[in-house]
């Protein structure tokens, strides 16, 4: 420890200001501060502060999407043994996924993160800690066949366009983990919907077990097959195919349960959107035409199926893109629910509807928010009038 | 005929040193320093020079625009120094006490009861006692021209480590009874008074007169007065109140009895790196080094460094630093001394446990033991980020306020939603939870700060 020290401030004055590397400045900093909290003190107001900071925060995120990633890793491994008949072990299983999940997440990595530590150099800021999950949220709602080389556009389209250009993290409008997938869906169709593209090695056709479809849940509704479909269980559980970390909803609880008890993400958002969802699906229950229709799947199935729970969980709650208000969260939540589930049933293009419910909602979540401090205006004008 | 009120938000941090219930000694120091900057909102202009000899009570500065609000020196003496800063900004006022404690005599009027509110405003002006009167919006100096809608005192702080002041005051009741019927003579509202739910009954400041009691529960901020404001009475546009603390309102006693400028007060003197925490009697401006047998100097030891002290006047959310050779501020009811933080801890935000971390959110394990005391140091704990996370602020800040929207109006300088958003009813100390909470270490007291200073520099 004390080695790494020395080294760290023998390297530091060829980083510094005047120094052969000074321009790699932000990069070298941004490895300090990884490795050191800095000796940093506070110089003016409060003398002491709180330990969290946002590297803590981050890290909770991550350690709340592992649940997820797991899960993830072994349900690629046993979608794919699914496929061929074949007899892996659990670990075989966990070992195919963790092998064909890791590129995602590397790729991913290293692309973000280079260009978040370009973006700093260019602007001389310190590194922010942002990407550090949404480079781990990207690669969980992708497909796992996706081309790595589609995906490091992705990453970079999402970094650049989704967040560097309006000032970084903290600054931007929209989840960066969505745009990237936003990106795919608009920029690569192909690679991101019909049934084949779920499951590892799928699309390659060899060894496939006859009839095996692949199709998600969401697919078989949108496409009226709902004697196709899994078990409430086995959706709720996650053995189904779909994005790699969005299947189980047990494991994204999991991680709700972490994010609530640390108080990192916001239990209103999940709380209202999961209502939203629920209510939406219960009011489409009641106005259903038939018991053929979409319309009248039960409104339970929704939030188990694709990708609810996930964006409920881990997108919606972004708290930089989401709204700011804590009545304003209520509001925002529950319409990116409602919206959610009327994009999936009525909108027959696509079968998902969370990614653009939460877009949309994201665009919307400031005039919310005004709304809000509005409300808190008037409130306070009122009482100047009532004492008078 | 007392109301109480619940505040459910806020926290009270937990740290180690705080002071036992008894006064150590009396201090009686040897130099004195007045600063300017311990008056919010006065314009200094100096009436004394090097050399000059002064009585407890003969002023030694004026405010420049409002020539009969006077700072007076607290002990008698001759004037050792004014030290200037840049661009001959004036800082402090050094006197050098020659411990004979000779008061100035103030004629005041026999029947208290019968003086009318000119007389009254007149006694305290030429005292220097005006000076101590807080006015809201801002807490800045009292404008004698106008009549506030009515007075406020806390009569306890909940900030971390404060001075008990149902202890230091026990002796003061028949003073601050005093002070409150004088000062109840200054406005149509009266005096309000709030106490803490745990202990009120207990209170030497519950038997206290003609006064209108409110009762509050709940961790700090409920001991500021700006939170009871808010709860009491809210500020709204062009309304005026009045705050003072308990000291200077036992000091208006003191001048109405018996004639004479009387600082006197106990401070506590609390911290990590203080030496058995207690407290002293004392005179405020008093020299931090008078204090120095208190302070721990057995050094910390963290990551092998030896960690220095920072010598806090104040409390640790809302104090000065005023190093080593400073002065304790006028206003300060507590020393704190605390360790400074400049330490490089390896992989301090990865380890799971730091056991002696302390965090309000549950990011960390501190939550498992809710009665620890922690020995915080000025660490930043983290480098300075864009605002990221939301709906912590609103934790610790019981007031119908949107902290985020009001931060972000002074930062545009949005002069129509700061006053929307209530710049009126704030003052800094009510947003250094705020501050300590927050992920992404914003110097938020700071902000409310550039945001009350464009106010006064755009009404006036």
């Amino acid at each position: 420890m004390k080695v790494l020290r020395k080294f760290v401030d023998n390297i530091k004055p060829t980083f510094s200001k005047g120094g052969k590397l000074a321009f790699l400045h932000s990069t070298f900093d941004a490895f300090e501060t990884f490795l050191f909290v800095p000796d940093h003190v506070n110089k003016k107001g409060v003398h002491v502060r709180d330990s969290i900071d946002l590297k803590r925060t981050m890290t909770v995120v991550i350690i709340a999407l592992l649940p997820a990633l797991l899960f993830g890793m072994y349900n690629t491994g046993y979608q794919f043994n699914l496929s061929t008949a074949g007899d892996m072990t659990f670990w075989g299983m966990f070992w195919y996924g963790f092998l064909k999940v890791l590129p995602l997440i590397i790729v991913s990595y290293v692309v973000g993160l280079g260009v978040e530590f370009a973006a700093a150099q260019i602007r001389g800021h310190e590194v922010n800690e942002g990407f550090l999950v949404t480079g781990m949220l990207i690669p969980l709602i992708m497909p796992v066949d996706v081309p790595l080389w589609i995906l490091a556009l992705s990453v970079i389209f999402a970094v650049v366009i989704g967040k560097e250009v309006f000032g970084g993290t903290g600054m931007n409008i929209w989840n960066p983990a969505l745009i990237s997938r936003a990106f795919v869906f608009f920029a690569y169709p192909s690679q991101i919907s019909g049934d084949k593209i779920w499951i590892s090695e799928l699309s390659k056709g060899e060894g496939i077990v006859d009839g095996f479809s692949g199709a998600t849940p969401l697919a078989n509704a949108a496409a009226g097959q709902f004697d196709s479909m899994p078990s409430f269980m086995d959706m709720f559980l996650g053995f189904i195919p779909g994005s790699i970390g969005e299947t189980s909803t047990l494991a994204i609880l999991i991680g709700a349960a972490i994010l609530i008890f640390t108080g990192i993400a916001s239990w209103k958002i999940m709380v209202s959107t999961f209502a939203g969802g629920l209510l939406t699906g219960l009011l489409l229950n009641a106005v259903a035409p038939g018991p053929d229709s979409y319309l009248a799947m039960p409104a339970i199935n929704h939030i188990v199926m694709g990708g609810f729970a996930f964006g409920a969980v881990f997108m919606a709650t972004d708290p930089v893109t989401g709204s700011q208000t804590e009545k304003g969260k209520w509001i925002y939540g529950f319409l990116i629910g409602m919206m959610a589930i009327i994009i999936r049933v009525f909108n027959p293009g696509y079968p998902e509807g969370m990614m653009l419910a939460i877009l949309l909602l994201n665009t919307f979540a400031p005039l919310i928010d005004h709304f809000v401090v509005e409300s808190n205006i008037k409130r306070r004008l009122r009482r100047a009038a009532v004492k008078n | 005929m007392s109301n109480k009120i619940f505040l459910r938000k806020g926290l009270n941090i937990p740290l180690k040193g705080s002071a036992a219930s008894h006064i150590a000694r009396s201090i009686s120091p040897d130099i004195i320093a007045v600063k300017p900057s311990d008056f919010r909102g006065l314009n200094p202009k100096l009436l004394v020079k090097e050399g000059d000899a002064v009585k407890a009570g003969t002023p030694v500065m004026a405010d420049k625009k409002r020539v009969e609000i006077l700072i007076c020196s607290p002990v008698s003496g001759t004037v050792k120094e004014v030290v200037r800063g840049e661009k001959r900004k004036l800082m402090e006022i050094l006197i050098e006490s020659d411990k004979k404690n000779e008061y100035q005599q103030f004629s005041v009027p026999n029947h208290r009861k019968d003086a009318s509110a000119e007389e009254i405003k007149q006694v305290l002006l030429s005292s220097g006692l005006w000076a101590f009167i807080k006015q809201r919006p801002y807490g800045i100096l009292a404008d004698p021209e106008k009549e506030p809608k009515a007075i406020f005192i806390s009569a306890f702080d909940s900030a971390p480590l404060a001075a008990d002041l149902d202890f230091t005051m026990r002796n003061d009741f028949e003073n601050m009874q005093v002070g409150i019927d004088v000062l109840s003579k200054l406005t149509p509202g009266g005096v309000h008074m709030s106490l803490h739910a745990d202990n009120f009954a207990g209170s030497p400041m519950h038997r206290l007169e003609r006064v209108k009691t409110h009762i509050f529960d709940g961790p700090h901020p409920a001991g500021n007065v700006g939170v009871q404001i808010h709860h009491i009475s809210p500020i709204n546009k062009g309304e005026i109140v009045w705050t003072i603390d308990l000291n200077s309102l036992a000091a208006i006693g003191r001048l109405f009895t018996k004639g004479v400028f009387d600082l006197k007060k106990v401070i506590a003197i609390t911290g990590p790196r203080a030496k058995k925490p207690c407290y002293v009697e004392t005179i405020p401006g008093m020299p931090v080094k008078d204090i120095a047998e208190f302070a721990e100097l057995t050094p910390e030891k963290k990551s092998g460094e030896l960690l220095p002290i920072r010598y806090i006047s104040g409390n640790v959310l809302t104090g000065d630093n005023v190093g080593e050779n400073g002065y304790l501020g006028v206003f300060h009811n507590q020393i704190t001394l605390i360790s400074e933080g400049s330490y490089k801890e390896m992989f301090g935000w990865a380890l799971p446990l730091r056991a002696q971390k302390f965090s309000f959110s549950r990011s960390y394990f501190s939550w498992l033991m809710p009665s620890k005391k922690y020995s915080l140091d000025s660490n930043l704990n983290g480098g300075e980020r864009a605002f990221v996370v939301t709906g912590v602020y609103e934790k610790v800040l019981p007031m119908d306020i949107l902290p985020m929207y009001l931060l972000k109006a002074i930062l545009a300088e949005d002069i129509d939603k700061m006053e929307q958003l209530g710049i009126y009813e704030v003052i800094e100390e009510d947003f250094a939870l705020c501050e300590f909470v927050c992920p992404s270490k914003t110097e938020i007291q700071a902000i409310i700060s550039q945001g009350i200073n464009l106010m006064i520099k755009e009404m006036s």
